[in-house]
């Protein structure tokens, strides 16, 4: 399909356009899936448990079932809630997590994607969108436990975004381009990934990722033991769905986004591209949840503080000593 | 809050500022962190709490009362529902007052098999803190691993007594059953495996960075403050203060026995976690020494069918897994107490909690309750 933006629309290539959207969506759901299934099993395997196992063979069925389950239960809107925000808050939540993906290169030749060449800062902005279905799903339930969980939220994807952001500009640098397939192509030229000369801005990304997916040891906003399950907690059947769908979606893009950035996405010897993709994102997404099996979770004001005194000087740093060697190598 | 509201309501005070609202929040009784049916009302404003007050008796079943109508060895079920995770201790504290008012002889293998249960059922209930505490802190590892330890100790307890929580296993007078041939060696092989589970649980958890920042000079109280409410225990202990009965009040048999009492220093909820990781290891050392000494012989010592406590007032405290666990017994010489009263260690280390609470964070509420280490059970009795 090649490069939409510079061709003309005609039926064909709107026609392509929403096959690819169809294909990458059905890709992003597969993926999620069995990345529910592998977190469950994973999971079981470090917690000295067995994770599902009953519905087909190995409990290869069991998120499907699931699925099946909440599409099918009963649409439950509080009386009180603000109603139509709180219908709004799934979707605002959701559809940023599909838009960022049609600009990660799942291979060398974007067939279903978008070669834009603005894309890592398209993938930032269109991403913050989420923050403000989390936050109106927070305020719209009218629940005091959804309302912490909520602003919670806010306040740490805002601030984590700064880091993220301000590690993403190293990267930028090295490779002279906003498009994610330049700096991929970038990473191959100069014969190296970018986690070996950016290893500063690739602690600070792994870091603020999480923090950004409100991973283990980030995850305030649904703190269970705390807020019972921040925003979403009056959220059920398939909108609950759509909450749990846009965080998996989220960790299967940034994955992809670190793979990119950092792992020389689908560049790499001897196999296809973009099965060298689907190795770097699988090993970002298993070390999520290696955290999640080890870590207990940072407090409120403890994960503001290591945000703006420790992960944005980094950055900063990162940011100076990377230009330092731009303009002197 | 969203939803309907007046638009007259003007979002600015007096001086300009952006209006604010203190929030009432009920912590429970259903939630997944005040450990059972606890109801804790905070007023907080933002995250900071002002106020909290805690609301008990969700689970009250009236044990007290319930025990003026009961002979002294049907009490004994009932005890076991007091706090649940250590039933044994609960046992014996119970039989102790009234063998303490009978004036009983009991028989050497009673005692040591009931110091061998007593020591695992600690080691038990301490498990299970670490686990809630970690899952309480948002690690959810650390409670399966206890949980998979715990039960290893629990399938010793329905070997000797054929209940896995609520044991009735303890008598007046001694034990109900005997040690099932190998049982004992099956306990030593298990003081062996756990001791080397422990410094690993030490590994795993004590250095963990996020574990400091959050549970490190956190909910700190002294010890004047905790004996003036009457803490005992691990919570009086974490303050510096060396008090554990079974080493200041020699109950049993723990005069034979060669054991630390290991303090805190800064009474905080680190201190109190740290408590109870030494502490199992110190139960153990005693189990490992009872293992070696347990005599041959009966398990049970002469006492009457029907048990009559003499008329008077007795009162036998002992180390319980929380604190000093008593039974107060008032006799007017029948088959029956005439009142009884139980000194709970939970219900009293959990009213310095509001003031603990004060000024304090919403995820702090979490780490200091769940030190506190209460079991609804005992609270409400």
């Amino acid at each position: 399909m090649g490069n939409w933006q510079t061709q003309p629309l005609t039926l064909p290539s709107v026609l392509a356009m929403v096959l690819g959207a169809v294909i990458v969506l059905v890709l992003a759901l597969g993926v999620v899936t069995y990345t529910i299934y592998v977190q469950r099993k994973l999971l079981g395997w470090m917690q000295l448990r067995i994770g599902p196992n009953r519905v087909g063979p190995l409990g290869l069925f069991q998120t499907i079932a699931d699925i099946i389950k909440l599409l099918i239960k009963e649409d439950v809107v509080p009386a009180s809630a603000d109603r139509p925000l709180f219908l709004l808050a799934p979707v605002l939540a959701f559809v940023p997590s599909f838009l960022v993906l049609a600009v990660v290169p799942f291979s060398a030749h974007h067939v279903f994607t978008a070669n834009l060449s603005i894309g890592v800062l398209f993938y930032l902005a269109v991403s913050a969108i989420t923050i403000h279905g989390v936050m109106l799903a927070g305020w719209a339930s009218n629940n005091k436990y959804a309302l912490i969980g909520g602003m919670r939220s806010a306040a740490q994807m805002l601030s984590y975004e700064i880091p993220l952001g301000l590690s993403l500009v190293g990267v930028v640098l090295m490779a002279g381009s906003l498009n994610l397939n330049d700096i991929v192509l970038a990473q191959q030229h100069s014969g190296w990934w970018n986690v070996i000369p950016q290893i500063l801005g690739f602690l600070v990304f792994l870091v603020a990722s999480t923090a950004e997916l409100n991973r283990t040891p980030f995850d305030l906003p649904e703190a269970e033991s705390e807020l019972v399950a921040g925003y979403h907690v009056e959220y059920s059947g398939f909108r609950f769905a759509f909450f749990m769908l846009t965080e998996y979606v989220y960790l299967f893009a940034m994955a992809g986004l670190c793979a990119t950035l950092f792992l020389g996405g689908w560049s790499g010897p001897w196999l296809p591209g973009w099965l060298w993709f689907a190795i770097k994102v699988v090993l970002f997404i298993f070390f999520q949840f290696w955290l999640q099996a080890t870590l207990p979770r940072m407090r409120v004001d403890q994960l503001m503080t290591f945000s703006w005194k420790v992960l944005l000087p980094v950055s900063l740093v990162n940011l100076v000593l990377t230009g330092f060697i731009k303009a002197f190598w | 809050m969203g939803g309907k509201r007046g638009n007259d309501v003007s979002l600015i005070d007096e001086q300009n500022q952006i209006r604010t609202e203190e929030m009432l929040l009920n912590v429970g009784p259903q939630h997944p962190s005040t450990h059972g049916v606890f109801r804790l009302v905070v007023k907080i404003s933002g995250e900071t709490i002002l106020d909290a007050e805690p609301v008990i008796g969700y689970l009250h079943r009236g044990t007290e009362k319930l025990a003026e109508d009961l002979q002294y060895t049907q009490i004994i079920p009932y005890t076991d529902r007091l706090d649940y995770l250590a039933a044994m201790l609960n046992n014996y504290a119970f039989c102790h007052t009234v063998e303490q008012a009978l004036e009983l002889e009991i028989p050497e293998r009673a005692e040591y098999l009931r110091i061998i249960v007593m020591e695992l059922q600690r080691v038990a209930s301490h498990l299970l803190f670490i686990g809630t505490y970690l899952l309480d802190l948002g690690a959810m590892s650390p409670f399966l691993y206890v949980f998979a330890d715990r039960e290893q100790i629990v399938q010793l307890f329905n070997e000797i007594c054929g209940a896995r929580l609520t044991y009735n296993y303890l008598r007046v007078g001694g034990v109900k059953w005997d040690a099932p041939p190998g049982w004992l060696d099956k306990v030593e092989a298990f003081v062996r495996y756990m001791q080397e589970r422990l410094s690993m649980y030490d590994e795993l958890i004590t250095g963990n960075e996020i574990f400091l920042a959050r549970t490190r000079g956190i909910g700190v109280f002294d010890t004047d403050t905790a004996l003036a409410h009457g803490m005992s225990g691990i919570n009086l202990r974490s303050t510096g203060f060396r008090w554990d009965l079974r080493r200041n009040k020699p109950y049993s048999i723990y005069d034979r026995f060669d054991f630390e009492i290991p303090v805190g220093q800064n009474g905080d909820c680190f201190d109190r976690y740290y408590l109870h990781l030494l502490e199992m290891n110190e139960s153990l050392k005693i189990v490992a020494q009872a293992l070696q000494q347990v005599p041959d012989g009966p398990v049970l010592g002469k006492v009457p069918k029907l048990i009559r406590v003499p008329a008077g007032e007795y009162y036998s405290g002992i180390e319980g897994a929380r604190g000093e666990l008593g039974f107060y017994i008032v006799s007017d010489g029948k088959d029956k107490p005439y009142r009884m009263k139980i000194r709970k260690p939970s219900f009293l280390n959990l009213q310095l909690l509001p003031k603990l609470l004060r000024g304090q964070n919403m995820a702090n509420l979490i780490a200091i309750l769940g030190a506190v280490d209460i079991v609804l059970g005992e609270v409400d009795a």
